[in-house]
């Protein structure tokens, strides 16, 4: 098209202009300066605090992050070592509970091994005694047979039966 | 049925937008050679001499009228014209040391932008000035914290490196300024004064001098003639001297001409695109080509204007990085040198 090569041809495109180089220059100088004071200095300074307050958050959490760990660890540790103290314990004690156990029922024995035996010497005592009387007894009813035998006298058959009825009447007064 | 009816109402629009400005053009075209032989036998009864020129000047009537005004539009000029409602005439000031300093319609734009800046940062700072960095920014101060956080970190910071913040003030404002001039000139009535080369000259003879101070104060005046020699051995010093200087040069050079050229030729294609609808005479033209196709370059524009101006600071931030970097060559070479 025509036009580009007109617009090319004009050259006034390119044709420098001192006026506007020198307003540009001022312009371009007041901006920055204010700019430099009014906005640049505030947000910037904001945005580095912000960054910095970023990585120290994050160095916290990290920091946080790790002592918990410990913490963590440390719990699992004394834990661990709380569980051994009670197996531990548990173990002491039921060692204790069977010698306990162990000595109480010796000495269970042993008393009723002893009691058993001072049982069986008054058993014995007494059944001496119950002899001792038993015999006296038999003494004394055979002195007393002696004396119905001797009494009755003669009769043989008649003693015979007064011995066989006493001994009866003896087996049945036991009874 | 009525499908049908839309696809032929379709079909029918379309032959009518290929028809009418054909048949438009025709008439344009049956118009046009009548008029210029017109023209040419005045001519030739009046001013034999001076054919030529006025030939040119009747042959293409409406392509200078369009040129003229798409020039009138991107060119600087003492006049704020606001077209349907009349003009401003800006006023015309003494020229002081022989430059003619007079306000034109750039200068106005420049002024206009540097307002706008003032009034958004002024807003912003305050905010940012009572606020304690438990609580987050809201609303227009988030908006610039994003371009602001951006500029910092990944242009300033990751360009620049060591001792970036002496020169984020600068960066930004450069980035703040030139995209407003950007924006502003696509509003109607608006002028891009980042579309004339004396802005971005002057813009980009400031990165010059910043990257040149920086370079000074990272190497010191040794330093720096060494950097020009760009470690070579002496006898490459004739070539390789003579190209670090030209090199200190071109960097501005092409960041005056890569914004002028980027914001001067948006605007030229969109009014080029308006202007044909004018220059065939068809509003079916206009319709169908010069308004969509408009629209699509002025959204492009709108994203061009954030590229250039983000394009403009990177190189900036770049060159100073480059400029200011204690990098290796030079010490390397010295190093190689000891053993």
């Amino acid at each position: 098209m025509l036009t580009s090569g007109i617009i090319l041809l004009a050259g006034s495109l390119l044709s420098p202009n001192p006026g506007l180089i020198f307003w540009t220059a001022v312009t371009f100088v007041i901006v920055l300066l204010i700019l430099k004071k009014i906005a640049w200095g505030p947000i910037l300074s904001a945005l580095e605090e912000r960054e910095k307050g970023i990585q120290s958050s994050i160095d916290r959490a990290h920091q946080a992050k790790d002592e918990s760990e410990a913490i963590l660890r440390k719990n699992r540790e004394l834990l661990a070592k709380a569980d051994a103290e009670s197996d531990r314990i548990i173990r002491e004690g039921k060692d204790f509970a069977d010698k306990l156990r162990a000595d109480l029922t010796d000495k269970a024995q042993a008393e009723a091994k002893k009691m058993i035996a001072s049982a069986k010497d008054e058993i014995e005592q007494e059944k001496r005694r119950a002899l001792d009387v038993l015999r006296n007894e038999v003494a004394d009813l055979a002195v007393m047979g002696a004396e119905k035998i001797i009494k009755t006298a003669l009769d043989a058959d008649m003693q015979k039966k007064i011995v066989d009825s006493m001994i009866q009447d003896l087996s049945t007064k036991r009874n | 049925m009525k499908r049908v009816n839309v696809i032929r109402v379709k079909a029918f629009l379309k032959v009518i937008a290929i028809l009418v400005p054909l048949a438009l053009n025709v008439n344009s075209l049956v118009a046009a050679p009548a008029v210029s032989s017109v023209g040419a036998s005045r001519d030739v009864v009046a001013v034999p001499a001076a054919e030529g020129l006025h030939d040119v000047a009747q042959a293409a009537p409406e392509e200078e009228k369009a040129g003229d005004v798409i020039m009138h539009h991107i060119l600087d000029n003492n006049v704020f014209a606001f077209d349907p409602f009349g003009e401003v005439h800006l006023p015309k000031l003494p020229p002081i040391a022989g430059i003619d300093i007079s306000i034109t319609k750039h200068v106005v734009m420049l002024w206009l932008v540097s307002a706008a800046l003032l009034i958004v940062f002024s807003i912003v700072g305050g905010k940012y000035k009572n606020m304690t960095p438990r609580n987050a920014p809201k609303g227009l101060a988030n908006a610039m914290e994003a371009l602001v956080e951006f500029i910092r970190v990944d242009v300033a910071k990751s360009n620049i490196g060591h001792g970036y913040e002496k020169h984020l003030p600068y960066l930004l404002t450069v980035f703040f300024f030139i995209l407003f001039c950007n924006l502003l000139g696509l509003i109607p009535y608006g002028a891009t004064a980042t579309g004339n080369v004396n802005v971005t000259l002057t813009l980009s003879v400031f990165t010059f001098f910043v990257t040149q101070i920086a370079a000074f104060k990272a190497h010191g005046v040794k330093g720096y003639l060494q950097h020009l020699t760009a470690g070579t051995h002496w006898s490459l010093w004739i070539i390789m001297v003579p190209i670090e200087i030209i090199g200190q040069f071109t960097k501005p050079f092409a960041l005056t001409v890569r914004l002028f050229a980027n914001m001067t030729a948006g605007h030229i294609i969109i009014l080029s695109l308006i202007f044909i609808s004018f220059i065939l005479k068809s509003y079916v033209v206009a319709v169908a080509v010069s308004v969509p196709f408009a629209i699509f370059i002025y959204l492009l524009e709108l994203f061009v204007a954030f590229l250039q101006a983000f394009v403009f600071t990177m190189l900036s931030a770049l060159f100073i990085g480059l400029a200011t970097a204690h990098e290796g060559h030079d010490e390397h070479v010295a190093e190689v040198a000891h053993h």
